[in-house]
């Protein structure tokens, strides 16, 4: 570089300068915050401990038999995915992991192995791999994979198993199919049907009223319900819940929207028609309201990004839910709401943006390139 | 003078580490004389100043060696006293190489600027304040190297009314202007005053984040004196943006395209305003400027007053070297600095800090896919989309980049810092930028 001979001082023998050869060179910035992608799978997952350590507890093996299948086909599907489309294999970001175990509350502690097997299938494959995988698919792929087995099998898909009868428990198979008329019983959650579908069931406000006794009340909320892995304990999910918010993994707003909704919505609508519905109490506490709240309509991929877009959409869940629930055919409609509003998802991102810092009409005389036209 | 203006919260910002107490609690060591100093020509944004002195001419401290090519365009000056040398090449922070003309020492370091005080100021005609601002090579010290004399002209349309000195300091590490403040504190106010009067108004505040109290005492005590308003600041990234700090200071903001003088505002950084003050009052041109030497590989890190065409090599040894090998080398702050891969690459009137990153610090980019969190959309203090937008980029769908104002982006950085996916977002944009640039060009030609 320089010509002219410079005289060189001997350079101080314990200073050590940078070796430019080995310097990075990229784009600024140059630092980075901590949270990773996988880091954010695995707090989620550890959050589901709470759930799942209850759902073992009242289920037994057939939780530990259904989590590990689960995990372990959508696991082996989003693999298979990776190689066919020449990927490098994206297990190593959980998210796989996290969409069997979620795929595991979803389903009832009966269901036969090949169940579990078709909805990886549908989960991994359908609901997320053909549109991109991890970040472009616009469902929810647990909630896809639990509505399409609701409605493709139905019999093994109400499979519910008594809550506490030990780690292996002798009958090893669910109670016979939903009866339509058991209104003679007093109702139990403990055996029989699940809370929502005799909410479902139950005509007259004496029956609605008998569902909300204290007892049954207290049941809904610490367990002992029938019901799918992760929708018996409302107190496990709301624990794995709340540390999911503390942990700034998800925002309280679509938690709070879908939950204050719910109240609101049911407290209405059983003050005005006691014989159509059980009270707020129930309605949060008994079926998939609680883990929806917190881990399913909360998936970052297919949830709103802004917080109006996601008070929105949440509370929209709350309603769709329980609209399904109180007039519609199935007793429970939370996976389904679920479903609809993801389809909006794009539409209330767009409503929801803010405008740049200083935007002003006259910007848009700057754009030379007409929207939707190619380079 | 006016109330005290209320500090309006600009939209998202980051709080990354603050690193500042490596050297924030050093006085500044004024660098000894080197042997050679290589002065790069092209050190501001606009033309660049022309060479008028020969090899082997005899020089001044603060002799002219370089004219202004153009009105947007300083002169350059020599650092020291001595013999010119050759016009060779140094690396410039961006990747690219730059003429310097080099200056060999005499070691007698003797003034001859040619330039005298203008002593009272207050009293001196406007437009000789201005060329005496001009006269001194001035550009903007903060990074952005715009010409102080012409942001001091603004087209007799706009009018002015506020002057805003820049003492945030929100870049992590850097406390170049924290030891200015501290120590030269008469110095900023005074070349703020100068700045005021040039503009003819009499609205001076001084945005000083929170992080720097002494220094914020210290401005509040002598300010007075000068009407000036010393205004702290919350702590948050990027609260020295040139438009946050005016939404802050003043609640105004400027539009997406537009300038501060749009707003009635100018601003300027507290180590132009220092600068002001030297070319006004002593007559000395800008050859000299804090900069932060700071890292945690950096043996003794602190603040240094390094001459212009110091060689960044010569600023480590310095500083004591390294104590292990760098991952990065950084001219600027860690989150708008150039990463450096030469050391041969020189101070120059807007290096605000030389840093030094371990490998342990330094941020790694993977292509992974966008997960939709919403994270950098809430930060971003320009209300911009950058999650959307990086994949509108990643599709080369550059028309609705367009669309969604990715040319507002200021690059801060405070998107791709939250980032979980460690997605490049500012690279992205930078790419639109340029093909957009491009495009543009290339219409405007048909």
């Amino acid at each position: 570089m320089s010509e002219s001979p410079i005289p060189e001082k001997t350079p101080q023998p314990d200073i050590m300068l940078p070796d430019p050869k080995k310097l990075i060179l990229s784009a600024s910035p140059h630092i980075q915050c901590a949270d990773t992608v996988p880091g954010i799978m695995r707090t989620v997952l550890l959050c589901l401990i709470p759930p799942a350590a209850a759902s073992i507890y009242f289920f037994g093996f057939h939780a530990v038999r259904i989590l590990l299948l689960t995990t372990l086909f959508c696991m082996a599907f989003e693999w298979i995915c990776c190689k066919l489309a020449g990927k490098t294999s994206t297990l190593g970001d959980y998210s796989a992991a996290l969409t069997g175990v979620l795929l595991a509350m979803n389903l009832p502690p009966g269901v036969p192995w090949w169940i579990c097997l078709i909805g990886s299938f549908i989960a991994i494959v359908v609901a997320k791999a053909i549109y991109g995988g991890l970040g472009q698919n616009p469902f929810n792929p647990a909630a896809v994979a639990r509505v399409a087995l609701l409605v493709g099998f139905a019999g093994p898909m109400t499979a519910w198993v008594t809550p506490c009868q030990g780690f292996f428990p002798d009958e090893g198979k669910a109670p016979a199919a939903i009866q339509v008329h058991e209104t003679e019983r007093k109702p139990d959650f403990t055996t029989g049907a699940t809370p929502l579908s005799l909410a479902k069931m139950a005509k007259t406000p004496e029956e609605i009223q008998a569902l909300q006794t204290p007892d049954l009340l207290k049941q809904c909320f610490f367990g002992r319900t029938q019901g799918s892995l992760g929708e018996t304990s409302a107190l496990a999910v709301l624990i794995g819940g709340i540390a999911l918010i503390l942990l700034k993994i998800i925002s309280w707003h679509i938690p709070a929207a879908m939950l204050g909704t719910t109240l609101i919505f049911t407290w209405i609508v059983s003050k005005a028609d006691p014989s159509l519905t059980p009270g707020p109490v129930f309605h949060l506490c008994s079926g998939g309201m609680m883990l929806a709240a917190f881990f399913m309509a909360t998936d970052m991929v297919t949830s709103p990004t802004t917080r109006r877009g996601k008070l929105i959409f949440g509370s929209s869940i709350g309603i769709i839910a329980c609209v399904i629930r109180i007039w519609g055919g199935y007793p429970e409609g939370v996976s389904f709401a679920i479903l609809i509003m993801n389809a909006l998802v794009p539409l209330i991102d767009r409503i929801c943006y803010k405008r740049p810092f200083g935007w002003h009409p006259s910007s848009a005389a700057a754009y030379t390139m007409r929207r939707g036209e190619v380079k | 003078m006016s109330l005290p203006p209320h500090v309006a919260r600009f939209t998202g910002g980051i709080h990354p580490m603050d690193g500042k107490g490596l050297s924030n609690g050093i006085p500044a060591r004024t660098a000894p004389l080197l042997e050679k100093y290589l002065v790069p020509l092209h050190q501001n944004i606009g033309a660049p100043p022309k060479l008028t002195v020969t090899k082997g001419e005899l020089v001044k401290k603060g002799q002219r060696i370089a004219e202004p090519g153009g009105f947007v365009s300083v002169p350059l000056h020599a650092p020291t006293s001595g013999t010119v040398g050759n016009l060779t090449e140094v690396p410039g922070v961006a990747g690219n190489t730059l003429q310097a003309v080099e200056i060999l020492s005499d070691g007698k370091d003797e003034w001859g600027s040619g330039l005298d005080p203008i002593v009272p100021w207050q009293e001196a005609d406007r437009k000789v304040l201005k060329q005496r601002v001009a006269d001194g090579g001035i550009i903007g010290m903060g990074g952005a190297a715009f010409p102080a004399h012409v942001k001091l002209s603004p087209p007799p349309e706009k009018t002015i009314d506020t002057l805003i000195v820049n003492g945030a300091e929100c870049e992590p590490y850097l406390t170049a202007d924290h030891r200015l403040m501290l120590e030269r504190t008469e110095a900023v106010l005074e070349g703020a005053a100068i700045a005021a009067r040039i503009l003819d108004v009499d609205r001076i505040f001084v945005g000083i984040e929170e992080n720097k109290p002494d220094a914020v005492e210290a401005m509040k005590k002598a300010a007075g004196a000068f009407g000036i308003q010393i205004v702290p600041l919350p702590v948050r990234y990027p609260q020295g943006a040139e438009k946050q700090l005016i939404f802050a200071i003043t609640g105004r903001a400027v539009a997406t395209g537009g300038l501060p003088m749009d707003v009635g505002c100018v601003v300027q950084n507290a180590g132009t305003c220092a600068a002001i003050r030297d070319a006004v009052v002593e007559g000395h041109p800008l050859i000299e400027r804090y900069t932060t030497v700071t890292g945690t590989p950096v043996v003794h890190p602190g603040t240094w007053i390094f001459r212009v065409g110091t060689p960044v090599k010569e600023a480590l040894k310095l500083a004591g070297g390294v104590r292990e090998q760098p991952a990065k080398l950084i001219l600027g702050g860690p989150m708008m600095g150039f990463a450096q891969s030469s050391m041969d690459v020189t101070v120059t009137k807007n290096t605000s800090g030389i840093l030094l990153l371990a490998g342990g610090e330094t941020g790694r980019y993977l292509s992974s896919p966008c997960i939709r969190c919403g994270r950098c959309v809430s930060v971003c203090p320009m209300r911009l989309l950058p999650g959307p937008i990086s994949v509108m980029v990643e599709c080369e769908n550059y028309a609705l980049a367009e669309h969604n104002f990715v040319m507002d982006c200021m690059e801060c950085g405070a998107c791709t810092f939250v980032c979980p996916a460690k997605r490049p977002l500012v690279q992205h944009f930078r790419r639109a930028k340029a093909e957009i640039n491009a495009i543009r060009r290339a219409r405007k030609k048909h």
